[in-house]
């Protein structure tokens, strides 16, 4: 059978057939070989770039090294910024594994809350490229550590690091002349340089911090690094160190700054002083204010709310972002316009009978003590705060020459070289008025004015300015908060120096100064009780700022039986010591129970001892004496 | 045996010039010994780099290489005739280890592939792809070629059984080399062109089908192979990076033990089936052409032996198993380097693995004993 087969069998052709088939399979070959030679010639060749790039790219990784964030310090040495290590969880979602689980394990782990787990993974979320690791955690405590390294073999892809964290220690006393860092937000970034922060995790937010960034934040340092697949570093490939940021040394005293936030008493007030020679600003405090420290590292965002929702405003810098009726702190400037323009004589007297009446007007302006002072002259109506002789002063000077010449103390202007946000108040004018409220102005309205109502508005850090310059008899101090930077003095190069106030006779301003110091040490002084038992003399004038013209059913109640939002504003201010001024304050205490001489003048007795210290003064005397 | 009738049996006339040495004593061919070694040699050098240096792994493959050396060897010594006497026997015996390994196979990746045996573990769809084409040679040499319906019929059967049972593993990568054998074995039988075209036409219009039966890892091989950078951290990660690291070796490489893609762990598969890759990104389109050549130089060789074979059975075998060492080159590179979509195929004599060298050594003991023993008639 198998022999019949084989005969039927057309061996030639099947050869045929086979020698055929098998060239073209050879063919095939061939064809085939070269298209992978060319796919291959394609990638490497035509490709190169573009692979090579890519390779690059994933091979090695530049890490920024963010810069060390300079210091702050106070006149006297006292860190006041500081930076301190603090230890944060960190996640990589690719090394986890399962991430949920991991999670759910940090947050029992921690014992954490309920809502920890939704919160963590979301954070889980917030990273720029695969394999980086995401912030879980901030501040860990030091139980939270050892829990957490017991249990790190269960915890794939967590890793624990330290970093710098800025820290306040003096708190909510100078938080808001400082400012405070907190996390950059994604308007912030808009703004800044993405590579100079790119490794930097907060940014200053207000206050000195904000205000300097450029100086305090340094410049980033990087290294490229040569990381695998799972992004482990295997080794540095080169590097640039950061250049850490710079130390500033501010004017403000901050001892000075935490007994004055003492002394406001958790009140909605403000103080600001000034140091008269230099415009170095001693102390600028806001009250109530907010630990900064809770908006550093602090990822809960409950506390900040917490802050803008309170009524008091926390938040709120009152001392260069209130804006007050300056009430009658104006009338030693008033005065001063009035002596310098030949309206008054020093010795020029007036009988108050207790009101004041425009000519052809049947409107009674009223002084605060209904029957009046009897005989007032410049010095008196300053002592005892009159109203009538300043209403008969502004009716005889017009608001045409009030205005400007207030301008030249800074009213209506900001002149603070380097308080972040600073308003600039408003000194009413007859321009003004037209501009703004498209209405002509009545010569009732100059009344006002020369008593500091009406739409006059200053702020803390304004009427402190102001009195730095009144101390200075007129010489202009631009107030400043930075002393030096690195050991070298601040300079303020593109700040406009402001000329002198211009006076005729410098006699003017001592009459000035003595009738502000009759207001302290006088028998009639409206805040003699604060002046009492001083080491020093003090120059002053308390004010009260209306708050709205009160009606009259308020107008009969005493301030503390009305309604606090209908409570005017107690202001003060003042330097000493009168004859050699060290230091020019203002306050100004919101709806007070009160009126400047009760309760603001107080307050900077209290200021004046502590800045004031019998060693101070020795020195002072010290220095006179040759 | 006169020798004028010599020259008249088929393939005379292309034979291959005689030497009396050493190594045709021992049913060795110089020229494939010489290239298989070659491609040895070097694959080692890569799988070393590929195994992140790793002597280890670099040895166990040189015991594999040299336990294929040896069953090439022994393979040599087997007279075809024997073979053809041998393959329904062998055939059944791997038919039969492959519905076990559906049925006690081992788990790897998702699919059974593995049969443990007296404590070694391997793959009885590999040992198919000599198989299958052994069988196939067997039963069509003693045809009336080209075949008949019938005939035809009969080997359609014989291809498909083992080809569907590697399917359902599921092992498409394997399914499709062994089919490629059995019906490179039906082509050089002589299927007629009628039969070729309307089998390419009706396999064509039933890719969509094939869709449908396809697992979801195999679609999503297939999606990502139509566009990587659909999903270039998941399933399109293995070809971007190999892509990256052919392309970044650019002609000259970046130099042995240098290659930063397979160093790093960025390529995945570095040392089985990516393998080229490392060997692209290291040595350049230099290292590349160098490992096409020899490729090329087995296979022409093989093809030689195949043209030069006597008899039908010895033509159809060593020509199935030469092709389905190309269809295994072409499959592998032209899949690392984005030609194809990703099917597991590793690349001969160079990834890291077991089975599939010593099938494919076997393959080629089957040639070079085709070769010699033709050699031998001519005494």
């Amino acid at each position: 059978m198998t022999e019949f087969r084989r005969q039927i069998k057309d061996p030639e052709k099947e050869n045929q057939i086979f020698q055929f088939r098998a060239r073209l399979l050879l063919l095939i070959v061939v064809v085939f070989m070269a298209v992978l030679f060319f796919r291959m010639a394609y990638l490497q060749v035509f490709q190169y770039d573009q692979h090579v790039s890519r390779s690059e790219r994933n091979r090695t990784n530049v890490e920024a090294i963010p810069p060390t964030r300079g210091l702050i310090y106070d006149r006297n040495g006292r860190l006041l910024a500081d930076n301190l290590p603090s230890h944060s969880l960190t996640l990589t979602r690719e090394l986890a594994g399962d991430v949920e689980e991991v999670v759910g394990r940090i947050c029992s782990f921690l014992e954490m809350q309920a809502d920890c787990q939704a919160t963590l993974m979301e954070r889980s979320r917030h990273r720029r490229r695969p394999f980086e690791p995401a912030l879980l955690l901030d501040q860990l405590t030091e139980k939270q550590i050892a829990i957490l390294a017991v249990n790190r073999h269960l915890l794939p892809g967590v890793e624990i690091s330290a970093q710098l964290l800025r820290h306040y220690p003096a708190g909510e006393a100078v938080a808001h002349a400082l400012g405070y860092v907190g996390r950059i937000s994604a308007e912030d970034l808009e703004e800044l340089d993405r590579r100079a922060y790119s490794g930097t995790h907060y940014i200053g937010k207000t206050g000195v911090e904000s205000h300097y960034e450029n100086l305090l934040h340094g410049e980033v340092g990087y290294r490229r690094v040569e990381t695998n697949a799972r992004g482990r570093v295997l080794r540095v490939v080169e590097s640039e160190p950061p250049r850490p940021g710079v130390d500033l040394t501010l004017h403000l005293d901050s001892q000075l700054q935490e007994v004055a936030y003492a002394s406001l008493r958790g009140r909605k007030a403000s103080l600001v002083a000034i140091e008269p020679s230099t415009g170095g600003i001693l102390a600028l405090v806001s009250s109530p204010s907010f630990d900064p420290n809770v908006f550093v590292g602090s990822l809960d965002d409950q506390a900040f709310t917490d802050l803008r929702n309170d009524g008091n405003l926390p938040l709120f810098n009152r001392a260069s972002r209130g804006q007050y009726a300056p009430g009658s702190v104006v009338k030693p400037f008033m005065g001063l316009a009035g002596l310098e323009m030949g309206v008054i004589e020093p010795d020029m007297t007036m009988e108050d009978p207790g009101y004041f009446q425009l000519p052809n007007d049947d409107r009674l302006y009223r002084n605060w003590k209904r029957n009046g002072h009897g005989e007032v002259d410049i010095r008196r109506s300053i002592e005892v705060s009159n109203n009538t002789f300043f209403y008969s002063l502004a009716y005889a000077l017009g608001i045409d020459r009030i205005a400007p010449y207030m301008r030249e103390f800074g009213f209506g202007q900001q002149t603070s070289l380097d308080v972040l946000g600073a308003r600039e108040g408003l000194v009413p004018s007859r321009e003004w008025k037209r501009e703004n409220l498209e209405e002509l102005w009545y010569p009732g309205q100059t009344l006002s004015t020369g008593i500091g109502q009406g739409y006059w508005l200053t702020t803390p850090l304004q009427l402190a300015t102001a009195t730095a310059v009144l101390a200075n008899k007129g010489e202009w101090v631009r107030p400043r908060l930075l002393q030096s930077a690195e050991g070298e003095a601040a300079e303020f190069p593109d700040a406009q120096a402001r000329d002198p106030v211009p006076v005729m006779d410098p006699q003017n301003w001592n009459i000035i100064h003595e009738a502000m110091q009759e207001v302290l040490h006088g028998h009639e002084g409206t805040a003699r009780f604060s002046g009492e038992g001083a080491a020093y003399r003090i120059a002053g004038k308390t004010g009260t700022s209306q708050v709205v013209s009160l009606s009259r059913e308020f107008e009969q109640l005493p301030p503390e039986e009305r309604p606090e939002f209908m409570r005017n504003h107690a202001v003060f201010m003042g330097f000493a010591p009168a004859d050699n001024p060290q230091i020019a304050l203002a306050i100004i205490v919101e709806n007070a129970k009160g009126g400047g001489s009760k309760i603001a003048a107080p307050i900077a007795r209290e200021v004046f001892d502590a800045y004031l210290t019998p060693e101070r003064l020795a020195e002072l005397e010290a220095s006179d004496a040759p | 045996m006169p020798r004028d009738f010599q020259w008249k049996l088929p393939g005379a006339h292309l034979h291959l010039k005689k030497k009396e040495g050493l190594l045709t004593r021992i049913h060795l061919d110089g020229w494939l010994l010489v290239a298989l070694l070659g491609l040895m040699g070097c694959g080692l050098l890569i799988l070393y780099s590929a195994s992140g240096s790793s002597m280890q792994v670099t040895l166990a493959q040189i015991y594999r290489f040299g336990l294929a050396l040896v069953v090439m060897l022994v393979v040599a010594q087997v007279p075809p005739r024997y073979m053809r006497r041998w393959a329904i026997w062998v055939y059944l015996a791997t038919l039969l280890a492959l519905v076990a390994v559906l049925i006690i196979g081992i788990d790897a990746k998702g699919a059974q592939r593995w049969l443990v045996m007296a404590g070694f573990r391997f793959q009885p769809s590999e040992m198919m792809k000599l198989a299958l084409p052994l069988m196939l040679a067997a039963y069509l040499s003693q045809r009336h070629l080209p075949p008949s319906w019938k005939h035809l019929g009969a080997a359609a059967c014989i291809l498909a059984l083992p080809v569907l049972l590697i399917a359902r593993q599921p092992d498409l990568g394997t399914s499709l080399l062994v089919a490629a054998a059995g019906l490179v074995v039906l082509f050089m039988a002589g299927l007629s062109w009628r039969i070729i075209f309307s089998f390419m036409v009706l396999a064509l219009s039933a890719l969509p089908a094939l869709w449908w039966v396809m697992h979801d890892y195999q679609r999503n091989r297939v999606l990502t192979f139509l566009n990587p950078e659909r999903d270039p951290l998941g399933t399109g990660w293995n070809i971007i990076q190999s892509t990256t690291a052919i392309g970044s070796g650019g002609l000259q490489g970046k130099g042995w033990l240098e290659g930063t893609q397979s160093r790093l762990e960025f390529l995945p598969e570095r040392h089985t089936d990516f393998i080229i890759a490392v060997l692209a990104e290291e040595t350049g389109l230099i290292g590349v052409t160098l490992l096409l050549a020899l490729y090329l130089v087995i296979i022409w060789r093989g093809l030689l032996i195949a043209m030069s074979a006597v008899g039908t059975f010895s033509r159809l075998l060593a020509s199935a198993v030469v092709f389905t060492f190309f269809v295994y080159v072409f499959v592998n590179i032209g899949m690392v380097s984005g030609l194809l979509p990703v099917v597991g195929v590793p690349l001969p004599l160079v990834s890291f693995g077991g089975t599939s060298s010593l099938t494919l050594m076997a393959g080629f003991g089957v040639l070079m004993s085709i070769h010699t023993h033709n050699s031998l008639l001519n005494k």
